[in-house]
């Protein structure tokens, strides 16, 4: 059984006003174990690898990558990828280049209103380690310190082929059964939140749940 | 006569599943050819199907109350409702279904249910683009059932039945006996509702996946999604099969059937490619202006000239 490291089953909710505290759950993510059949998770993995839906939030000026994949140059409804609007029914989260806190703020919103599985791949060099915002006063440096990712991409900017070839490597690897960022980011929430808290001041949102 | 509820139910289940799979190949066929337009190759033929297993496989699923649960219920109950009372394939016990003498009025009551319940279940979800995108869809479903009903009123005069099996049986005979030369008016006016109906654009407003994302199903996801996904595809499928029965003189066999439903449809995907997405209030002019006038006409040329 996958447990979350911390001993807490509620959240504490602290950054909402006394009014706002009812409209939100305050319960703890769960964690996730696969089917217990092998066969049965062999082929939801298989399903969910050849139907990526990737969520149309574009973070940085790597979202100016993802336009051309839909095009007829690209064309990634071949390989089962399509855009999905809503975070709520997408399955992918692209994360396009630099994250200022700004954005981070939003990226960690609509990360935990995807429902899991969930994937996410951090595209450019600027997640790694901050790119040519080595020394933004406002840019994060490593994306993984405050969402779990499955798949880096690295350049400035990577072309739209690269990001084809890592759609197909994160096909590859989500039918391996590789990708459990939505797992991990459950186990570790504590550290999770803790970072994000240290970088976002203005904490104006429940902890987790939407 | 004896009616043998259990195979009747067991033939429902047949067409049920039949009509289910034709819908979602015929939606990845549809897909492929308007991605023929746009230079591309388009989707795999089973990506319908991965897409509603995907959805169906998901591990988590936020709930906003029992009405939100209850919308995709209601939604493909109306689909199967709809189907459950058209005859299928003319002729045929096996796929006749439960159609009765008065089909018609329940089919098009089925057709506004699934709508409405969906209307619900969308609005507990609380997001404010699901209640503009049920807004917008409502108001335009009410404009384009208006030269659909007049359109069928035209026909139920014509043919003096409320029966789909009878306005079939009518329509027998060869090609100049089909609704579609006999009253080209009333079906002018259909085809014109039937836009509307399949929302492709230019009435796909209330969807609108780039301003409202994608207008009702926003909050909708995991088994919910999957479900509405089904239904999408049964819903489309069943719509052209009454098409079919009512217009185009139906089907004595499966292979008629796909071929008729199939041109049927590229009416709507010819305007959907060719046309830009129309404003809500632009659509409902549309529709109150030329389509009811077009009903309006059919009536009047079906009292005038065909029943005299």
């Amino acid at each position: 059984m996958i447990k979350s490291l911390s001993t807490e089953t509620t959240l504490e909710n602290a950054g909402l006003s006394a009014e706002e505290q009812d409209l939100f759950s305050n319960a703890r993510p769960q964690a996730y174990e696969p089917y217990p059949i092998k066969a049965v998770e062999d082929f939801a993995n298989w399903c969910r690898a050849n139907s990526l839906w990737l969520l149309a939030f574009g973070t940085g000026c790597g979202a100016i990558e993802l336009r051309p994949l839909m095009t007829a140059r690209f064309d990634a409804n071949r390989i089962g990828v399509a855009g999905r609007p809503t975070p709520r029914q997408s399955s992918v989260f692209i994360i396009g280049g630099y994250s200022s806190v700004k954005t981070l703020k939003r990226i960690v919103r609509s990360y935990e209103q995807m429902q899991g599985p969930k994937f996410v791949i951090s595209l450019g060099i600027c997640p790694i380690n901050g790119g040519m915002y080595w020394d933004s006063y406002n840019t994060i440096k490593r994306l993984d310190q405050y969402i779990p990712v499955d798949l880096y991409i690295t350049g400035c900017m990577p072309r739209p082929e690269v990001l084809v070839g890592g759609l197909l490597e994160l096909k590859k690897m989500i039918k391996e059964g590789r990708c459990d960022g939505a797992n991990r980011y459950v186990e570790n929430f504590d550290w999770y939140k803790a970072n994000q808290k240290k970088v976002i001041k203005n904490w104006n949102m429940p902890d987790y749940n939407w | 006569m004896e009616i043998n509820w259990l195979q009747k139910i067991g033939n429902f289940g047949l067409t049920l599943s039949i009509v289910l799979v034709y819908g979602l190949l015929m939606g990845a066929f549809i897909e492929r050819i308007i991605a023929k337009v746009q230079g591309r190759i388009g989707i795999p033929y089973s990506q319908p199907f991965i897409n509603i297993l995907k959805n169906f496989f998901k591990r988590t699923a936020v709930s906003h109350g029992v009405m939100f649960e209850l919308g995709p219920v209601f939604r493909i109950a109306g689909g199967v409702g709809t189907l459950a009372f058209i005859p299928v394939i003319f002729g045929s016990e096996t796929f006749s279904n439960f159609s009765f003498a008065g089909d018609l009025m329940l089919v098009i009551y089925f057709m506004f249910f699934g709508q409405l319940g969906m209307a619900l279940g969308a609005g507990e979800s609380g997001h404010p683009y699901a209640a503009i995108g049920i807004a917008r869809g409502l108001s335009q479903m009410t404009s384009y059932e208006v030269p659909f009903a007049l359109a069928v009123v035209a026909i139920v005069i014509q043919y003096d039945t409320l029966s789909i099996n009878e306005i079939i049986a009518a329509q027998q005979g060869g090609y100049q006996n089909w609704t579609l030369f006999t009253n080209p008016i009333a079906v002018a006016a259909a085809m014109l509702a039937f836009l509307g109906m399949t929302g492709y654009s230019p009435f796909d407003i209330f969807l609108a996946p780039q301003e409202i994302p994608i207008g009702p199903p926003t909050e909708f996801h995991s088994a919910y999604l999957s479900l509405l996904q089904a239904n999408r595809a049964l819903f489309g499928a069943t719509k052209l099969v009454l098409f079919m029965n009512l217009f185009f003189g139906g089907a004595t066999g499966w292979v008629e059937l796909m071929i008729k439903t199939w041109v049927i449809y590229m009416v709507a995907i010819a305007v959907g490619v060719a046309f830009p997405r129309f404003r809500v209030d632009q659509s409902i002019r549309f529709f109150f202006r030329i389509p009811t006038l077009i009903g309006i006409a059919s009536i009047v040329y079906v009292q005038m000239v065909l029943v005299r």
